[in-house]
């Protein structure tokens, strides 16, 4: 009896959960701007075997889709029939709509746990492109849809899609005229299960994702002074890596995880330092009199580049870590160029670039040295590759505040991340994909 | 000659009051309060309690609005770290201060406007902490008294988001230790 209580009362403290999950966004991820001409595409709604299962497979697969910008898909209204299984499909019926492409799909709980089905369908060749049957519970089933809205975008567009990511940021709250309260939090990238990290009356700036997604590197001014924490996201537990005198701040992962790179001012000048993690040895990268900041490891770990005011207005420069030549990367009109990131696959270099209307995002093709601006706010700062490459989130502070947003990196599609708390939000950072 | 005179005749007067009032009944805000009723303390209830002086005053004097060392904060231009004309009797000041009593410590925060990366403004901020400290030091100031953090963008003194705005924000603050 006591048994058939506790496993009833864990059923649904899980769904409750899982549902308080579905329910609240720290964001709504509004599309602003998308590609001419988007891919139709009919999401079927999934069959589910149990009425009460907490999130709307389709839904979050065609939200996703349609968020990227480049599929217009289907509203279930408008379907004259939903089929859940490939012999159920009537394909005139998807051809009247000029549907080229569908998804259908079937959700079976069973014991606890719950096995999503899907296909994904080419109208006019009959055919199933792509089909997966995933293992999966009622507590993953949006991951499991984000999942699949990647297998999806991925088989259509050729390119990996960054659904099932997540994304770290910094949201300040006013509490009083000279109180604030300074979160740092964790969502998926759709703005849904958002996660505490660290809550500090003092400011945290800058997190940065270790590459297997496990811990988060950040600044926090907890001590009165600027400081470098990493912390353990499943446990929490964190220690400071960085706290001498001066500045310490800037932190960024090496590609295989084991070094920080970061910004100190310990012997007298802000300069780039590489910590490793396993001897706590610091090792100076930078020498020169002038401001050295925002170090960030090329993808293939072999160079750093960094901001530097060596040259007179701040610049972005790279250190070769193996014959240590350190030369100049941007030579763009307008003198100031800061905040690098370089792309996943190391071609493009993202920077806040200011010109005569402010700053804004710029992208860099390193091999042809030509310069793209994505964004026409006044304060745009912060960019953050997702994943895949194809995505950039920024922040962009207007005379309401600051919010996060985010844009292709052609600039061919722009979202906003509109925060329903009102709070200001910051210092996006776009996580690895998640395994 | 005068002087002692009037000392004496004030203090005639001054019995002369005292005995008249102590024929009256209580009289409120004068310097003595006479109790004719012939009850003891404790029969009415009364508790007089001594009350020690207050001494000397704790604290420091004020100093003048028009004293510089009645200002704690110091300003600089844009992308600069040269604090401005107008604030440099501002640093001698405290720098003589700090010289004087090698007791004192301070700790000199900088800040930034809003503009440019968060990072870049911290060390933006610790570079005019630093060009205070240094001057400070060649005014005879000991470096040991001194402590510099920066805040980069994070603390604005104004949260506008103008030239007047940031031009509050490019500071120094110097901050005594308590």
């Amino acid at each position: 009896m006591k048994k058939k209580i506790l496993l009833s009362v864990c059923g649904l403290l899980w769904l409750s959960a899982a549902a308080v999950g579905a329910e609240e966004a720290q964001f709504d991820v509004v599309i602003d701007k998308g590609v001419e001409k988007p891919l139709p595409i009919a999401v079927v709604p999934f069959r589910a075997n149990d009425p009460n299962m907490p999130v709307d497979v389709a839904a979050v697969i065609s939200g996703d889709l349609e968020r990227s910008g480049r599929f217009a898909p289907m509203p279930p209204q408008d379907m004259v029939s939903r089929p859940a299984d490939f012999n159920e499909i009537h394909f005139d019926d998807w051809r009247r709509l000029s549907m080229p492409h569908m998804v259908i799909g079937k959700v079976d709980a069973a014991g606890g746990g719950a096995d999503v089905e899907f296909r994904l369908v080419d109208v006019y060749t009959t055919r199933q492109l792509t089909g997966y049957r995933l293992n999966s519970s009622p507590a993953r089933l949006r991951f499991t849809a984000h999942q699949i809205a990647d297998i999806i975008y991925e088989q259509l567009l050729g390119q990996k899609g960054a659904f099932a990511t997540r994304i770290a940021y910094v949201t300040v709250h006013k509490l009083a005229a000279d109180k604030k309260q300074y979160k740092l939090e964790i969502a998926d990238a759709d703005g849904y299960n958002p996660q505490v990290l660290l809550e500090s009356p003092q400011p945290i700036l800058s997190p940065a994702w270790s590459p297997d997604g496990s811990r988060i590197a950040y600044v926090s001014f907890e001590g009165h002074n600027s400081a470098i924490y990493v912390q353990d996201i499943s446990t929490g537990r964190r220690e400071a890596v960085a706290a001498g005198e001066g500045i310490n701040s800037a932190p960024a992962w090496s590609p295989d995880g084991t070094r920080l790179a970061m910004t100190r001012s310990a012997e007298g000048n802000p300069d780039i330092y590489v910590l490793t993690l396993a001897d706590r040895q610091f090792q100076r990268v930078t020498t020169e009199p002038a401001i050295d900041t925002e170090p960030v490891w090329s993808p293939d770990g072999g160079r750093l580049a960094f901001t530097s005011d060596r040259g007179g207005q701040p610049q972005i420069y790279e250190k070769d870590l193996a014959n240590s030549q350190v030369r100049r990367i941007t030579f763009n009109a307008g003198g100031y160029n800061v905040r690098p990131r370089y792309s996943p696959d190391g071609n493009m270099m993202a920077m806040v670039h200011r010109d005569d209307n402010g700053d804004h995002i710029a992208v860099l093709n390193m091999k042809s040295g030509q310069y793209n601006t994505v964004t026409s706010g006044r304060f745009d700062e912060s960019p953050s590759f997702a994943p895949n490459g194809s995505m950039i989130i920024y922040s962009t502070t207007g005379t309401g505040g600051t919010e996060l947003a985010a844009v292709s990196v052609d600039g061919r599609v722009r979202q906003r991340l509109a925060s329903p708390a009102g709070a200001e939000v910051r210092e996006p950072a776009w996580g690895p994909f998640r395994k | 000659m005068l002087k002692p005179m009037i000392s004496l005749v004030l203090m005639f007067i001054t019995l002369f009051v005292l005995a008249a009032c102590s024929s009256e009944s209580t009289k409120e805000g004068n310097a003595a309060v006479v109790d004719k009723t012939g009850l003891s303390d404790e029969e009415k209830n009364a508790k007089a309690h001594a009350v020690p002086g207050s001494g000397d005053l704790q604290g420091n004097a004020l100093e003048g609005a028009s004293n510089p060392l009645s200002r704690t904060v110091v300003y600089f231009d844009y992308d600069s770290s040269d604090v401005h004309a107008d604030d440099r009797p501002v640093v001698e000041a405290h720098a003589a201060k700090l010289a004087g009593n090698h007791d004192l410590i301070v700790t000199l925060e900088g800040h930034a406007d809003e503009r440019g990366s968060r990072e870049y403004n911290l060390a933006l901020g610790e570079r005019r902490a630093q060009a205070v400290k240094k001057q400070m030091v060649l005014l005879g100031v000991a470096a040991d008294q001194i402590r510099t953090v920066s805040y980069g963008e994070e603390r604005p003194a104004d949260p506008g988001h103008d030239e007047a705005a940031y031009s509050k924000n490019r500071r120094v603050e110097i901050i005594y230790a308590k």
